[in-house]
């Protein structure tokens, strides 16, 4: 039954993209959605499968929606492009399968109106099928929180009537942005916890993916797309070698580089050329930069100075204070750490960055390989104090233990 | 369906003329937003100095006070109500207006239907 649940879960996504844009909100086809899922799981392992499964799962989702508006009208009148999609031909389903709509379901999910907080948990809500108790967890919230603010995004898309659409192609470059990012906040959370006792949430990674995936499909043209499913194939690629055998924090100095997935690395790597190909955008250059570490035998031998140049075309593109970090943590493997603390030190009233626990943790091993001990340690202990999860406290402790027996 | 666009204006810089807002920019947009048909109704509002403020207690009592009122950071300038398909459009208009530039802002709010 699990298999077929599975099924159900790619199936679902498209089911409910497709109501909803059909009837306009999103809890009438969540709802029938699951109803003719529910349907089928009881009818079809006593009927067989129907030759056509998703024509036949919109069809009973249509007819249980359709019923349900008949039977409560305060509903339906609040769905006012209702009777003009009630009178309209059903979607034809071609070869059994749905037409694929989820692509306006992203766009609606991670529609600018909607609070930031929100549009990360509509999206893993709608397009990855996790239910509000996983979307909690994923957020670190009581589910009585997210259940709230799941019904208040909905409640805005239906009420403000934020269409699902994909947006026109010259609208494209500022929409899809916000798209991706809801992708990318959902894999940074899974790359690095912001709390709790793993160092990483394999799980929220790999929904990341999965969703890029699906926007790499519907998208295929759109280099940015491209370049951010790169740059996350190539980080999680070193998922199982980031993290000891009791789930310490390794450093990408330490890791066993046969432990990296090779298959994402070559993956990720084609994905690379094809993003940076015409002009590149932030993710794809940010993939480049993770293809290099990925590519290199050890840490000694990173192209360095290609790091370099590529984070000076990212902080053109994106002049952030956490680029720049990046930046200067390259810079210093290049041209040593005074180089690279000379601009950390630059950076120091970024307000994005005191608070920053990686900005404080680089600024120490800088300090601690310039042997400023006295400073290396008040440094390890703000990256202490702003640690997010165990394992990267643990890590500063480490620190701190190793500096004072030195 | 109905969203007001209410059209705040921005803290006026004497040094820099705004930019997108001369009269003639809101005689433009007026024109094109008027002649798209969207437009439902639409006043701009007398300076802020003639307001007048009205309240009345629990016990009857009509209090009627001068405005302008101190900090009031936006200041409510004018407002279309406009009949448009959904919110993508509405926001499309909104950025449109030139109430939208040089520090101003447009909160688009739709008409509640009952």
């Amino acid at each position: 039954m699990d298999q077929v649940e599975a099924v159900f879960r790619e199936e679902r996504g498209r089911l409910l993209a497709a109501l909803a844009r059909r009837f306009g909100d999103l809890d009438l086809a969540e709802e029938v959605t699951s109803e003719a899922i529910e349907a089928a799981l009881v009818r079809w392992p006593v009927d067989g499968v129907p030759p056509n499964p998703g024509g036949w799962l919109m069809t009973t989702a249509r007819r249980k929606a359709v019923d349900r508006l008949r039977r409560d009208q305060v509903y339906a009148a609040k769905l006012a492009v209702l009777q003009v999609d009630m009178d309209r031909a059903a979607p034809q389903a071609t070869g059994g399968e749905l037409p694929d709509e989820r692509l306006q379901l992203f766009f609606t999910c991670a529609h600018p109106a909607l609070a930031a907080e929100d549009r990360g948990a509509l999206t893993l809500r709608c397009l990855a099928g996790l239910t509000t108790p996983e979307v909690a967890r994923a957020f670190l919230v009581p589910t009585a929180t997210m259940a709230k603010r799941i019904v208040r995004a909905k409640q805005k898309i239906r009420d403000a009537r934020i269409p699902f659409r994909v947006p026109d192609p010259h609208e494209l470059p500022e929409r899809l942005p916000g798209v991706l990012q809801v992708v990318y906040s959902v894999f940074t959370e899974g790359y690095a916890a912001s709390s709790g006792p793993y160092l990483q949430r394999l799980d929220l990674a790999e929904e990341a993916i999965r969703l890029a995936r699906i926007l790499h499909r519907l998208l295929p043209a759109e280099r940015e797309v491209t370049g951010l499913l790169a740059l996350m194939l190539l980080v999680h690629a070193r998922r199982d070698a980031r993290t000891g055998p009791d789930g310490s924090l390794v450093l990408l100095e330490d890791q066993d580089r046969d432990r990296w997935d090779h298959e994402l690395i070559a993956e990720g790597r084609g994905l690379v050329v094809t993003a940076l190909t015409g002009g590149a955008g932030p993710y794809a250059v940010q993939a480049a930069i993770a293809a290099l570490h990925d590519e290199a035998a050890d840490f000694a031998k990173t192209d360095w100075a290609q790091i370099v140049e590529l984070y000076d075309v990212l902080l053109e593109l994106d002049p952030s204070p956490v680029v720049a970090l990046n930046r200067a943590a390259a810079i210093a493997m290049r041209d040593g750490a005074e180089a690279g603390l000379a601009l950390l030190d630059e950076l120091a009233d970024e307000p994005r960055l005191r608070d920053y626990h990686p900005f404080a943790l680089a600024r120490a091993d800088l300090l601690h390989r310039l042997g400023r001990l006295p400073e290396a340690t008040a440094a390890y202990e703000s990256a202490l104090r702003l640690a997010g999860s165990e394992p990267e406290r643990a890590h500063a402790r480490d620190r701190l233990a190793s500096m004072e027996q030195t | 369906m109905k969203y007001m666009l209410l059209i705040n204006a921005g803290e006026l810089d004497t040094e820099n003329a705004p930019v997108g807002c001369e009269p003639e920019d809101w005689m433009r947009f007026d024109k094109e937003i008027t002649d798209s048909g969207v437009v439902v109704a639409s006043e701009s509002l007398a300076d802020l100095v003639t307001a007048t403020r009205v309240q009345v207690a629990n016990d009857g009592k009509r209090t009627v006070t001068d405005g302008p009122f101190a900090e009031t950071r936006e200041v409510l300038g004018g407002f279309y109500v406009i009949d448009v398909p959904d919110l993508d459009v509405a926001l499309d208009w909104a950025a449109k207006c030139p109430g939208s530039r040089a520090g101003g802002s447009v909160l688009v709010r739709p008409v509640a239907e009952f």
